[in-house]
């Protein structure tokens, strides 16, 4: 008897672990993370931030100098 | 450099959102879901597209019921400034959004532009087409008008017209219809909106994203009504020279 009820508890967590299959068979990026390929694509990313803004704090004090001057 | 740390918040801000935004941070920051997988990641950019075009109309109306009330010339520069960019945010909210469905709503056994016909009637799509329509029309009207005093009140007037519609147009008529979009018929409110929808290291990012891409915005606009008093002002005193 208690090996049947350990069988049905085993069957039951079996289950449970079909069920969190789904979840986990969804391909995600994770070479990329895992291979650190990631921070590539972070520093082009920021690279082209950073360009964008330079170029506005750079537009900013061109316009601060021409009201200074002409006021 | 003590005015301007609203500037420097908003660079932060952004930074910390790509950095944290593509998974540098936490493992697992991002629920595994079929369809989406790592594109959910747009949403630290796509939507706060739209939040931040929200946001920017909102004080774009706020500056044209002001000029209304003191007719000062400032509120009206500033109302067409918060607009322009509020246009581009919503352009760009388009532009990605064109780029993300393209890899998550379309059928898989078809060629994107085979099942193209069947998304563009999403009506999440029209509304935010229609709104920006409407925007644009605002460009066309105030810059037609030569009268400077004519101009700001017909544009402003306008302008609360544009802003009306934009609730039926991306907050009513798109919830009541089915749509493939996220926030359309059968699921409750905005799911961006609504914290139990997203997870919770999502949120970590996403609201950071939306204040950085909004203050960007703002910075812009501040550069555009600066630039615009300086040219009234050259135009000023060439007049009294004359």
């Amino acid at each position: 008897m208690d090996k049947k009820i350990g069988f049905i508890i085993l069957l039951l967590l079996v289950q449970l672990a079909a069920l969190a299959q789904p979840g986990g068979e969804v391909e995600m990026a994770d070479a990329m993370h895992a291979n650190g390929k990631i921070y590539v694509v972070v520093a082009v990313i920021l690279t082209i931030f950073a360009g964008i803004i330079i170029y506005l704090v750079r537009l900013d004090r061109k316009i601060s100098k021409l009201e200074k001057n002409n006021s | 450099m003590n005015k301007s740390w609203w500037k420097i918040i908003s660079v932060l801000l952004l930074v910390y959102t790509i950095i944290a935004g593509f998974g540098l941070l936490w493992k697992n920051d991002v629920p595994r879901l079929p369809a989406l997988q790592e594109t959910i990641r747009n949403l630290y950019f796509h939507v706060c597209m739209w939040f931040g075009m929200m946001i920017l109309f909102t004080a774009s109306v706020f500056h044209a019921i002001k000029y209304l009330q003191n007719n000062n010339l400032r509120s009206d520069i500033s109302s067409r400034a918060f607009a322009g960019v509020g246009i581009l945010f919503g352009l760009l909210g388009y532009a990605t959004g064109a780029i993300w469905l393209s890899y998550t709503w379309v059928d898989p056994n078809q060629p994107a532009y085979e099942s193209f016909g069947a998304i563009a009637k999403d009506p999440k799509l029209i509304g935010a087409a229609i709104a920006l329509l409407i925007y644009f029309a605002y460009l066309v009207l105030r810059g037609s008008i030569q009268d400077i005093d004519k101009r700001a009140r017909i544009g402003a007037v306008y302008n609360i017209f544009a802003f009306a519609f934009l609730f039926p147009a991306i907050w009513i008529i798109p919830r009541l219809l089915p749509s493939l979009h996220p926030g359309g018929e059968g699921s409750e409110g905005n799911p961006a909106l609504n914290y139990k929808d997203m997870a919770p290291k999502m949120r970590f990012v996403f609201y950071p994203a939306i204040i950085g891409w909004t203050l960007l915005g703002v910075w812009i606009v501040s550069i555009k009504v600066r630039l615009e008093l300086y040219k009234e002002r050259i135009i000023l005193t060439q007049w009294i020279k004359k």
